[in-house]
C-alpha cells in the first residue's frame, strides 16, 4: 500500500471571473479576434459619440425666444422650444389649448390605471378608454357642443393630430382585423373570398395611394351631398390599410393553435364565437403580440404619410416651421427633435409588450 | 368489485345504423351498426387506421359521417347547429394529447363549459369542479396551469374537465397513449372508478387490462369494420375471426 503523506503544494488562484475586471475578460477581452473588436468599436464608439453628446447637450443652447441665442456652436433647442407650443397642437387656437392638455392627462390617467396591475375593476377602465373615451375626445377636440367653440380639423395638427390618427388607427385596426382573419378562415365561401379580397387588395396598394384616393379622387367621384371630412378620410384609410396588416398578423397566430383546442372547444359545446372568444383568439393573440406591436408601431410613423394630402401632423408642422426665412439652417434640429418624440412613444409600445409577453406566459409551449 | 353498481339498463343511449364515412376516396367506416345501452361500458380496439378513432369522433360531430344514422340520447345527429350542440353537451371526450386550454388554469378549464354553455353560476361551477377534481385526486393543483403539471395529472383534469358538464356519454380517445408507462396507472384508477358509478363509457384503447376489468363488452375493428363484438371474458379467452386472434397475440404476448 502507498500512503502519499506529502502536502501538494497550493495551486495558483483561478483568474478572477467576478467583478467588473472579470467580466471585461470574460465578454469583450475574451480571445484575440474579440479583443480587437473591442478597440475598433470603442474608437469608434468614442470619436462619434463625444462629439455627439458635445453637439446634443454641453455645447447646445436652450434658452431663448430667437436665432440671436444661438451662440454655442451646438444644437440650438430654442428653435423647438420657441415653437414648442405649435409643434404639440398645432393650429389649435391658443385659448382652447386646456381642451387637449385635458384630454392627454385623462389618457394618461386611464392608461396607467390599465398598467398598473393593482388598479381595481382594471376590465372597466379598459372598457371605459375603449369606447367612451373616444366620445369624449370627439367632442373634446372638435367641440360644437357643451359650449365649447368648434375647431375645424383642419386647425388640429403637431403631435396632437399624429396622436389621433395613430390612436385611432390602432384602436379600429385591431377589432376589424380580427374579423378579417376570422373571416379569411371561415368555412362560408362568399365571406372567406370577401375577406381574403379585402386584405389582398388593401395590402397590395402603398399607403400613399390611399390616402391620395382618399383626398382627392374619392371627393371627385362621390356624390355631392356626401363632404366626409378630410381627416377622416384619412382615418377610414389608414385603419383598413392596417387592419389587412392586422388580420394576416393575427391569422398566423390562428393557424398556429393547434387543432385539438378547436376539437376540444367543439367537443365541450362551444358556440363558434365562444370557442373563437375564449379559447382561440387569447391564445392566438397572445403568440402574436410581437407581430401586432410590430404593427402597431408601424402604423404609428406611418400617421406621418398624412402630410402629403395637406394634414400637419408632427414631422409636417416641424417642417413648415423649418422653411421659416428666421430660422433658416435649423433643420437638424428639427428632424431629431421629431425623431426623438417618435422613438419615445414607439419604444414605450415595445417595452410595454413585452412585459405583457412575460405576463402572459402560463409556462406552456414547452410542452405540447 | 360491485356488480350492482355496474348494472346496465335496457335504455338505448347510442345507436348506429349503416354509417359510411370516406375521406376522398378512403373508404374509414363501412356499415357500423352499434347499438349502446345505458350505463354500459365498451371498449373498442383494433390495429392503427382501422376507424375506433374515427368512429367515437362521428358521435360528437368531430367528424361528419356521409351516409347512416347515428342516434345519441334521442338526438339525431344532422347537419344541423341545434342538435349537434345538444348532443355535444351530454357527451364528453376525452383525448390523446388531453387539450387543455394552456390559457387557463385548471379551475378555469374545468369551469368553462358549464359556465359558457349550461349558463350555471360562477360559484356553484367552481364547486361542482372542485368537487370533481378531488373524484380525480388533484384539488390542490386547481390554480395551476395545465403546463405546469404532469402528463398524467393533465389527463385526469381533462376527465374532470368533461365529467363537470354531468354528460350522460363519456368519450375516450386513446386516453394513456401519449402517457409515459408510470403514469397510466393513475389514469387508469380514475377511469376504473367511473365506470363503477355507471356512467356510459366508450374508450379506444389498448388497455387490454382496463378491457377485462370494467368493459360489458369488448369491440375489435378492422378496416373500417366491426370485425367481432363480444363480453370480455369470450373475447380473450376465444376469439373468434382470424384477425382478431392475431391482433390479440401480437399485443398480449409481447
Amino acid at each position: 500500500m502507498i500512503i502519499n503523506d506529502k502536502k501538494l503544494p497550493d495551486l495558483p488562484p483561478p483568474t478572477s471571473t467576478s467583478g467588473p475586471i472579470g467580466w471585461l475578460r470574460n465578454n469583450l477581452f475574451d480571445t484575440p479576434l474579440n479583443s480587437i473588436l473591442t478597440l475598433v468599436i470603442g474608437y469608434l464608439l468614442v470619436t462619434n459619440l463625444v462629439p455627439l453628446i458635445q453637439w446634443a447637450f454641453i455645447d447646445a443652447d436652450w434658452i431663448g425666444d430667437s436665432r440671436d441665442a444661438c451662440t454655442s456652436g451646438g444644437a440650438c433647442w430654442v428653435f423647438v422650444s420657441v415653437r414648442l407650443n405649435q409643434f404639440l397642437y398645432g393650429f389649435y387656437p391658443e385659448s382652447e389649448y386646456w381642451r387637449i392638455n385635458t384630454l392627454f392627462v385623462l389618457l394618461g390617467l386611464l392608461l396607467a390605471g390599465m398598467i398598473y396591475e393593482k388598479t381595481p375593476k382594471r376590465g372597466w377602465i379598459a372598457l371605459f378608454t375603449l369606447v367612451v373615451f373616444p366620445v369624449i375626445a370627439y367632442f373634446m377636440l372638435h367641440g360644437g357642443s357643451f359650449g365649447l367653440p368648434v375647431v375645424e380639423t383642419h386647425k388640429w395638427g403637431g403631435l396632437t393630430l399624429t396622436l389621433v390618427l395613430a390612436l385611432v388607427g390602432i384602436v379600429a385596426s385591431l377589432p376589424i382585423g380580427v374579423m378579417l382573419a376570422l373571416g379569411r378562415r371561415s368555412h362560408m365561401p362568399i365571406v372567406r373570398s370577401f375577406c381574403t379580397i379585402f386584405i389582398e387588395v388593401w395590402r397590395g396598394v402603398p399607403l400613399i395611394t390611399i390616402l391620395f384616393m382618399a383626398s382627392v379622387m374619392l371627393p371627385l367621384f362621390a356624390p355631392e351631398e356626401i363632404d366626409l371630412d378630410k381627416l377622416v378620410r384619412a382615418l377610414i384609410g389608414i385603419t383598413l390599410f392596417q387592419s389587412a396588416y392586422m388580420a394576416e398578423v393575427i391569422r398566423a397566430g390562428l393557424q398556429a393553435i393547434p387543432k385539438g383546442q378547436y376539437e376540444a372547444a367543439d367537443a365541450m359545446g362551444l358556440s363558434y364565437w365562444k370557442k373563437m372568444g375564449l379559447i382561440i383568439l387569447p391564445q392566438a393573440l397572445k403568440i402574436v403580440i410581437p407581430g401586432i406591436v410590430n404593427t402597431f408601431i408601424a402604423l404609428f410613423k406611418d400617421t406621418s404619410l398624412v402630410l402629403i394630402i395637406g394634414l400637419f401632423d408632427l414631422l409636417a408642422i416641424v417642417q413648415s416651421a423649418l422653411a421659416d426665412p428666421k430660422w433658416l439652417g435649423y433643420s437638424t434640429e428639427g428632424y431629431v427633435f421629431v425623431a426623438f418624440v417618435f422613438w419615445v412613444f414607439c419604444f414605450a409600445m415595445s417595452r410595454y409588450s413585452q412585459y405583457l409577453e412575460r405576463k402572459l406566459h402560463t409556462g406552456h409551449g414547452a410542452r405540447q | 368489485m360491485s356488480t350492482d353498481s355496474m348494472s346496465v339498463s335496457d335504455q338505448v343511449m347510442i345507436e348506429l345504423k349503416n354509417v359510411n364515412k370516406w375521406y376522398g376516396d378512403f373508404h374509414v367506416l363501412k356499415d357500423i351498426n352499434l347499438t349502446v345501452n345505458k350505463g354500459e361500458r365498451i371498449v373498442i380496439c383494433g390495429p392503427s387506421g382501422s376507424g375506433k378513432s374515427t368512429m367515437i369522433r362521428c358521435l360528437n360531430r368531430l367528424e361528419e359521417h356521409q351516409s347512416g344514422d347515428i342516434i345519441v340520447s334521442g338526438t339525431t345527429l344532422t347537419n344541423d347547429l341545434k342538435h349537434i350542440e345538444t348532443i355535444r353537451r351530454e357527451v364528453g371526450m376525452v383525448f390523446q394529447h388531453f387539450n387543455l386550454f394552456p390559457h387557463l388554469t385548471v379551475l378555469e378549464n374545468c369551469c368553462l363549459a358549464p359556465i359558457w354553455v349550461r349558463k350555471t353560476p360562477r360559484k356553484e361551477a367552481e364547486a361542482t369542479a372542485m368537487k370533481y377534481l378531488e373524484r380525480v385526486k388533484i384539488p390542490e393543483q386547481a390554480h395551476k396551469y395545465p403546463g405546469q403539471l404532469s402528463g398524467g395529472q393533465q389527463q385526469r383534469v381533462a376527465i374532470a374537465r368533461s365529467l363537470c358538464m354531468n354528460p350522460e356519454v363519456m368519450l375516450f380517445d386513446e386516453p394513456t397513449s401519449a402517457l409515459d408507462p408510470e403514469m397510466i396507472k393513475e389514469v387508469l384508477d380514475v377511469m376504473i372508478e367511473l365506470a363503477q358509478e355507471g356512467i356510459t363509457m366508450l374508450c379506444v384503447t389498448h388497455e387490454m387490462g382496463f378491457a377485462k376489468t370494467v368493459a360489458n363488452r369488448v369491440i375489435f375493428m378492422d378496416g373500417g369494420q366491426i370485425i367481432e363484438e363480444n363480453e370480455p371474458q369470450e373475447f380473450f379467452n376465444n376469439p373468434q375471426s382470424d384477425r382478431t386472434k392475431l391482433f390479440l397475440s401480437q399485443i398480449l404476448n409481447h
